[in-house]
């Protein structure tokens, strides 16, 4: 992607016009996951695990099956074998294994068997006919736990090469990077802060349940509607774990209500199948809250170690950290992205880090936006401010002072493009709330926080109709606005107005592969599709407008909506509006659109800075968040009310996950807050408003200059409001939630 | 399951009585139908008591007492004109149950037989002072509300028993009351401690005081050191710090998912502080 063909005054692009799909949700009309009906649908029902480790000796299912409603029971058995393969490359298997268990139970809510019934409630009761005889196993819940050398072995076998020898068979991945000389570094330092950190783990919280209506015949042709962050990868999913062949296999996602990483893969969807292809009826399976926190991804949870050297003038002389990320009973956990990202944002000559992706007894953890890196920067960012705080440093400054840049090498190994983390601390520094006064018994935070971004496989098709509207299918789901992103996009190329097109989320039989709806990818890789397909129907107007003209196609531009001559050498003839092409584009050659399907590289990585004020009640230690300022580079934003949407969104969800939303597990490995009572995510009343400052630094690797926005705006917070409440309390909180217990215990027992 | 309403408190109670298995009486519902859609309670008989004559009601008495009926709903009393000028916080305690949803539903009688030690509103009727009428086969019988709870989910009304009324004493000269419960959000979550008190003056001095305590111990608890930490004090820095002290050995909580024993124990001498300022300045017929 060209620097020279990037555009930076726009006519569309930057507007602020209502999202296309806003008057379907208010009013109701938008069709959720379950929304979808069929002729003859029967409803299903998951039987799960009671316990957090234990094997399954027998399922007698024969009761539930003689039942009159009950038109189909299922379980491992009758599901595709997909061979074992130890770690991340069985990807399938380990999918597979989670949808529903196999010789064991892995966790508390662990699917192990499924019904088909004639309606909702009898399916539930005939849940009950099912009798499983288990032989309950010892577990283990927590992260350090499950690598000390007594810990319950959770699978043999899973860990793949990376992983030095001598670790406990839970620990499945290994990650190591960094350059310099740590010794030297720490030599040069005037002041060394060492310290540990633990995260719990944490769920999306997205408001809608997972759901789908599944239809599969014993032809292996079958149909999925359901609430996806990308079909494709459903399709593919599911038809591995069915044995049909994908394309057989339509899969259509609904309208989403959040997904925040967490619907990125499949959990009832290939159970739904089975149970649709053994009763050859359409089956309708829809989770209930207890079951998406028992049985969907929360992120992982973490312990951390972090040491870092700073010279009297604030320079990092040298840093380290050791992440160990516990993602459930399976490999997955982003332990390497926790690494990778927790030094990101600093220009260092010594930096070492290491990630462990280890596996316990609980649910597959799933991605949540920018998977691993909020922990990190947790750990880092917390040990950055108690050393401003130590050497009387300012935060900001201190944070300018290390800053990467174009042209630094960083943490990880790349060195860097263009970035604008410096113009984010500017920002900042710059900002009326960093000045503002505290109250007495307020702290302020600061901290920045990274993402690499995503480009990810993009199919994008636009076509366009005789009256001069345009159609734009991407395969995308639309998880924060995106359509209307797509819109400004393509009317910006087009010339024609944004309510002139109307952009769908196409299905997996109607556009070529996408990849899902992550990694901040969307608005930069379909975004760059659309303008790239745009620009594939601008050529052919311009073919169509020479041929009329009676001149060469390299004569003719698109200026406006319109074709006109190149200069004044083309000709003379009048501006021809794109309607007037498309109005007999079937005599004139037929159907005018525009494709492109590639996989972009040029994602470009983000980085942001947070201020955050806190106040805590000394008698109670209980925090509120009373000023918030979230600042992050957009390259550029395209509808700038969404950009400001991800800011706030990330910055709602680190509040929640900083101060009280936590997986709480019983000494029986039973999760012990799987209703939203108990799992404290805030409610809006919890939040104050969040400020918002879009920088706009330019991404050399997309066409109008956009970088994701949709998961760094949560790597900040977990650091910046744990520095807040720590200075705020006198005392350095170093494990999350900073619930009221925890905060009063630490006041208490620092005097 | 079979579901009943019954047009008097007398056939309900007969068919309470005369129901084998699970009996759960329908009001509200903001517990027991979520209870039956998770599965937790599954009743064999349902009987909704809100189609009986005069159960939405409420009604200031001659003598100043009010009689709730068993319907009424949070929402209704907290926009009745004249309750909450008595009983602000009796009031305030049913408010902050739920959402606004729940509470056009929810009801103080459901929030006390629901059992709960975390129930808002019964600390506030314990301080209060507030009874219930209870209707059974032989008749109907007045019990103090902290009477009713016997442990987390059980109440002392035995097999065919059921509340029929609410009675909240007269407010009388220079009364205040208050309740304050400990959340670690702003709204929408279940008390992790809670505290109601009330109180009587005369000029700046306590005479009365009744101060109760929830999700401290397995029922709501009336802490009569609490009071006698108060009465006959001005509500000056020592019987504040006395009153603490009570309050915070009064408890005998658990640790669980909402809050640890330590905290719980310390809390609620905190809350119990802040309640009684408030319900002093009310008493003193001051805003707060």
């Amino acid at each position: 992607m060209a620097l020279d063909d990037r555009k930076s005054d726009f006519t569309f692009v930057g507007t602020r016009p209502n999202r296309p799909d806003g008057l379907d949700k208010v009013t109701g009309r938008a069709k959720f996951g379950a929304d979808a009906y069929a002729p003859g649908m029967l409803h299903g029902a998951i039987l799960r695990s009671p316990h957090a480790h234990a094997r399954i000796v027998k399922i007698d299912a024969s009761k539930a099956e003689a039942h009159k409603d009950v038109k189909a029971v299922v379980t491992r058995a009758d599901f595709a074998d997909v061979p074992f393969k130890p770690g991340l490359e069985g990807e399938f298997y380990n999918v597979l294994e989670n949808v529903m268990a196999g010789e064991k139970a892995l966790y508390d809510g662990h699917a192990v068997a499924a019904v088909a019934a004639t309606s909702a409630l009898a399916a539930r009761d005939a849940l009950k006919l099912i009798e499983v005889e288990y032989e309950v196993l010892p577990h283990v819940t927590d992260v350090d736990k499950a690598m000390a050398p007594d810990a319950p072995v959770i699978r043999e076998g899973a860990a793949d090469y990376s992983v030095p020898e001598g670790m406990h068979p839970n620990v499945v991945r290994y990650h190591e990077s960094g350059h310099g000389d740590l010794e030297a570094g720490f030599a040069e330092a005037d002041l060394i802060i060492e310290d540990s950190f633990v995260t719990e783990a944490t769920h999306q919280g997205y408001i809608e349940p997972h759901a789908c209506l599944a239809i599969l015949g014993n032809d292996g042709k079958g149909e999925l509607w359901c609430t996806t962050q990308g079909h494709w990868i459903a399709q593919k999913t599911c038809a591995a774990l069915l044995g049909i062949e994908t394309s057989q296999l339509r899969v259509t996602a609904s309208e989403i209500g959040g997904g925040f990483g967490g619907k990125t893969t499949v959990f009832i969807e290939p159970v739904a199948l089975a149970l649709s292809r053994k009763a050859n009826r359409p089956v309708k399976l829809v989770m209930t809250r207890s079951e998406v926190f028992r049985a969907t991804g929360p992120t992982s949870s973490a312990s951390m170690d972090v040491k870092i050297g700073m010279k009297k003038d604030g320079t990092i002389s040298a840093a380290q950290g050791i992440f160990r990320l516990q993602g459930g009973a399976f490999p997955g956990a982003p332990g390497d992205m926790t690494a990778m990202c927790a030094f990101a944002p600093y220009n260092l000559t010594n930096v070492k880090q290491i990630g462990y992706d280890v596996m316990a007894n609980r649910p597959k953890q799933a991605a949540y936006r920018a998977p691993g890196a909020p922990m990190g920067a947790f750990a880092v960012e917390s040990v950055i401010d108690e050393l401003c705080n130590k050497l009387g440093l300012d935060p900001v400054e201190v944070r300018l002072k290390n800053a990467a840049h174009e042209g630094t090498k960083a943490s990880y190994g790349p060195t860097y493009e263009r970035i604008g983390l410096v113009e984010t601390l500017e920002a900042a520094k710059a900002h009326p709330h960093y000045s503002a006064p505290l109250k007495p018994g307020q702290g302020r935070g600061i901290s920045c926080g990274f993402w690499f971004n995503h480009g990810g496989e993009t199919s994008v098709s636009l076509a366009l109709s005789e009256d001069g509207s345009a159609q734009v299918m991407v395969g995308t789901p639309d998880i924060g606005g995106s359509r209307a992103s797509m819109a400004l996009m393509a009317a910006e190329v087009l010339g024609i107005p944004y309510e002139n097109i109307r952009v769908t989320i196409a299905d997996t039989a109607t556009l070529g592969y996408n990849d899902v709806s992550h990694g901040s990818r969307v608005t930069y890789a379909s975004g760059l599709a659309t303008i790239k397909a745009a620009r594939h129907a601008v050529e052919k107007l311009c073919e169509r407008a020479a041929a009329k003209w009676g001149i060469p196609v390299d004569a003719v531009k698109w200026e406006n909506g319109c074709a006109v001559p190149s200069g004044p050498n083309a000709g003379d003839f009048d501006p021809m509006p794109l309607a007037d092409i498309t109005a007999d584009m079937g005599r004139t050659g037929g159907p005018i659109s525009g494709h492109f399907e590639a996989t972009p590289e040029g994602a470009g990585v983000s980085f942001g800075t947070h201020i955050v004020d806190a106040e805590v009640d000394p008698e109670t230690g209980k925090t509120s968040v009373t000023r918030y300022t979230v600042i992050q580079d957009a390259g550029k934003a395209i509808h700038p009310t969404y950009v400001e949407g991800q800011y706030q969104g990330g910055a709602a969800q680190g509040i929640g996950w900083a101060l009280n939303e936590e997986y709480i597990y019983g000494e029986d490995g039973r999760l012990q807050n799987s209703i939203f009572l108990d799992y404290r995510i805030p409610v809006a009343s919890d939040l104050p408003m969040i400020d918002t400052v879009i920088v706009e630094v330019p991404n050399p690797g997309h066409p109008f200059g956009v970088r994701g926005v949709g998961e760094t705006g949560i790597v900040p917070p977990l650091a910046a409001i744990a520095n807040a409440v720590s200075n705020a309390a006198g005392v350095r909180m170093k494990r999350l939630p900073m619930s009221p217990p925890r905060i009063l215990a630490a006041l208490k027992d620092n005097g | 399951m079979d579901y009943h309403s019954p047009a008097s408190f007398a056939e309900a109670s007969a068919l309470a009585a005369n129901a084998t298995g699970i009996t759960r009486f329908l009001a509200g519902g903001t517990d027991v139908l979520v209870q039956l859609r998770s599965e937790l309670v599954t009743p064999d008989t349902l009987i909704d008591i809100k189609k009986i004559n005069g159960v939405r009601d409420i009604t200031r008495n001659a003598d100043g007492s009010w009689t709730l009926g068993i319907a009424a709903t949070g929402a209704e009393m907290s926009e009745h004109p004249e309750l909450g000028r008595d009983w602000p916080g009796v009031v305030e305690a049913m408010d902050l149950i739920g959402s606004t949803q729940v509470q056009g539903r929810a009801t103080p009688t459901g929030n006390l037989c629901n059992g709960s030690p975390a129930a808002d509103s019964v600390p506030a009727m314990v301080a209060a002072g507030v009874t219930v009428t209870v209707t059974g086969r032989d008749g109907t019988r007045e019990v103090a509300v902290e009477d009713i709870p016997t442990g987390p989910g059980k109440t002392s009304l035995a097999k065919g028993e059921l509340i029929s009324a609410v009675n909240i004493p007269a407010r009388g000269e220079n009364g205040g009351d208050a309740y304050l419960r400990f959340i670690p959000r702003t709204e929408m979550d279940i008390a992790v401690v809670g505290v109601g008190v009330n109180l009587r003056l005369d000029g700046d001095t306590i005479t009365e005081a009744r101060v109760s305590l929830g999700a401290v111990a397995p029922t709501v608890l009336l802490v009569e050191d609490c009071a006698k930490a108060i009465i006959g004090s001005t509500l000056d820095d020592a019987s504040m710090e006395a009153l603490a002290a009570a309050a915070s050995a009064a408890c005998n909580p658990i640790d669980d998912k909402r809050g640890t024993i330590a905290f719980r124990t310390e809390v609620a001498g905190v809350l119990a502080k802040r309640a009684a300022k408030i319900a002093y300045a009310r008493a003193k017929g001051e805003d707060a």
